[in-house]
């Protein structure tokens, strides 16, 4: 028996949320006396299966081959279910992101395992049971999800847990997974893949999400934004009234039909703060709002705020992070 | 070409925040219900589909009889058949439980080729309906659809948006697809629309009428998941303090200060 985390990567560039989830994973199995194994797909530099070893895996399950080197979902949670039989997985964890999700979803159905969703939070009960806890209701309530019967698995969301350290010296082992695909992994076929325009970080990865909405007044009102971002090492987000606009491409779009982050920091620039937007934002620890109108909702979420002119604020707040971090 | 778009009825958006908790397990949530607004983006692309390549639209959607509402939304929109599947058998059904009822309930139209479903729903959130109803189905799923390429009698090519890019992906009909806000802009119902959602019938199907539905595979007894302890999250206390300052620069290099100080930054 194991814990089993999917460890979803760019082509061996694994994503940060992996990594939370081995260290999650690490401290699960170690309260249940168990080993944790990692499942690595189609990555060909080996560079994720080491990750997973350095971040705490015991065993890393790997599924090469030609029929992995691109995302299928119905390929992908194939090897997910034979991992699962592979690894006897009594807790299994794949990160809440898009790809990821459908693979958890698929393989779950055909396996007839509970998955909790989305979830935010993982612990244990006295009998070694998963807890997940979840928002539902679009984050105004949330539940804490148990299971009938074993396995028990869960999607969680980045920047649920901690990075874990990395160990250069841990050491694992790796094996190959035996996979039987059906015919229907056959049908989906990847005619063809647009990589997006590369960005330091994603929104949902980020620990500091710098948002613009109706107040930027257009594509060019976020270069302000994007500098600000730049400096702090953080991502640029947006209401859906700028992504409806069409200022911004729609994966920075956070809120109830977007994104839901949790940042360190999140500085809402000419966002007024409806409660759909609200919905995805307010589990930032800090708070920052600027905004022209001093009556604007979304300085009820805020610990601090600035009455003014975004257009001279951010630009002002970048000179003085630069001046102050020597950036 | 038939083209099946799943809905639910959820609580209005404006009126999520209101849901208490106690009032999660029961039937009356006491606030205003709505289409689920993910499931807008299947309807528009069903009636776009069909306006280019022809065939027919049926809305399904399992629930009370008050979810005759999101129905109604459909029809309103164009939506031309609708099936309403209700009956005390399904009450605490978990997701792979409705996904069965679903896909019977799919399998008994007469024919089926392109199965439309939101992303997710704004109450539940998981998001594991449509990926559970092409497994029930066993036939392909794409998530995250975020254009319509290509549509034939055998296969369909769409786009999909993963995180680090976008795939052209085909798969062969039938075949389910869970799209994302990016593929179109959904319609508002015109005034011919609302009378005619107003005017139609809407016979709710019991589980005995579904053939080959085995009434062991959904409800509360088959389901493998509980949803516990269910509450508020904890409020966020926060008082925002406005940092004044006779010029931009003065206010923010306080600000810069204060978040050093709180060891965000």
């Amino acid at each position: 028996m194991s814990i089993l985390v999917y460890t979803d990567h760019t082509e061996g560039r694994v994503r940060p949320v992996s990594l939370e989830l081995v260290g999650q994973g690490r401290a699960l199995a170690d309260t249940l006396g168990l080993p944790l194994t990692a499942l690595v797909i189609g990555d060909a530099s080996g560079n994720a299966a080491a990750q997973a070893i350095a971040h705490g895996a015991d065993h890393v399950w790997v599924a090469p081959g030609a029929a992995f080197t691109t995302f299928r979902a119905q390929a992908y949670a194939e090897a997910l279910q034979a991992a699962i039989a592979a690894a006897e997985a009594r807790i299994v964890l794949v990160p809440a992101v898009a790809g990821a999700r459908d693979v958890a979803a698929l393989a779950a159905c055909a396996l007839n395992i509970g998955l909790a969703a989305d979830c935010t939070n993982l612990s244990l009960d006295d009998a070694g049971n998963l807890l997940a806890e979840r928002p539902i209701y679009s984050g105004n309530i949330v539940t804490t999800v148990t299971f009938r019967s074993r396995p028990q698995m869960a999607t969680v969301r980045p920047r649920s847990f901690a990075l874990p350290e990395r160990d250069p010296a841990r050491t694992g082992e790796i094996s190959e997974l035996t996979i039987n695909l059906s015919p229907l992994t056959d049908c989906e076929e990847v005619l063809a893949f647009a990589a997006a325009q590369t960005e330091a970080v994603s929104v949902d990865n980020a620990s500091i999400v710098i948002a613009g909405g109706r107040g930027v007044k257009g594509p060019e009102g976020f270069a302000p934004l994007y500098e600000l971002a730049q400096v702090l090492g953080g991502a640029v987000g947006a209401s859906r009234a700028a992504v409806d606009a069409g200022w911004i491409p729609y994966p920075h779009q956070v809120g109830q039909t977007g994104k839901t982050v949790r940042p360190d920091l999140y500085i809402a620039c000419g966002i007024s703060g409806a409660i759909q937007h609200l919905a995805g934002m307010t589990n930032a620890r800090t708070i920052v709002v600027i905004n022209k109108d001093k009556d604007a909702p979304i300085f009820k979420v805020a610990q601090y705020g600035i009455v003014g002119d975004l257009f001279e604020i951010v630009p002002a707040l970048t000179e003085a992070f630069r001046a102050r971090l020597d950036r | 070409m038939k083209y099946v778009v799943c809905v639910k009825l959820t609580p209005d958006t404006e009126e999520l925040g209101e849901v208490r908790a106690e009032d999660v397990a029961g039937t009356d949530l006491g606030v205003t219900m709505a289409l689920n607004p993910w499931d807008e983006f299947a309807i528009e692309e069903a009636l776009t589909l069909q306006e280019n390549h022809g065939g027919d639209t049926v809305a399904i959607t399992l629930g009370s009889d008050e979810s005759v509402e999101a129905l109604k939304r459909a029809v309103a929109m164009g939506i031309e058949e609708t099936m309403l599947l209700s009956d005390p058998a399904f009450e605490g059904s978990d997701a792979w439980g409705v996904a069965y009822a679903l896909a019977r309930a799919i399998e008994s139209l007469d024919s089926y080729d392109l199965i439309l479903t939101g992303r997710q729903s704004v109450d539940g959130n998981s998001g594991l309906v449509p990926a559970g109803l092409a497994v029930k189905l066993g036939v392909p799923f794409v998530s995250q659809v975020a254009k319509v390429l290509e549509l034939s009698e055998s296969n369909v090519t769409v786009l999909r948006a993963l995180e680090d890019g976008i795939q052209t992906v085909r798969v062969p009909l039938p075949a389910v697809l869970a799209v994302s806000k990016e593929i179109n802009e959904p319609r508002y119902p015109n005034f011919m629309g609302i009378r005619k959602a107003s005017r139609a019938q809407y016979l709710a199907t019991a589980a005995a009428d579904v053939p080959r539905l085995d009434v062991g595979q959904v409800g509360a007894a088959s389901a493998l998941l509980d949803w516990t302890d269910v509450r508020k999250p904890p409020a966020r206390v926060t008082t925002c303090e406005l940092i004044s300052g006779a010029t931009a620069v003065e206010q923010t290099a306080e600000l810069v200060e204060r978040l050093i100080a709180d060891k965000v930054i």
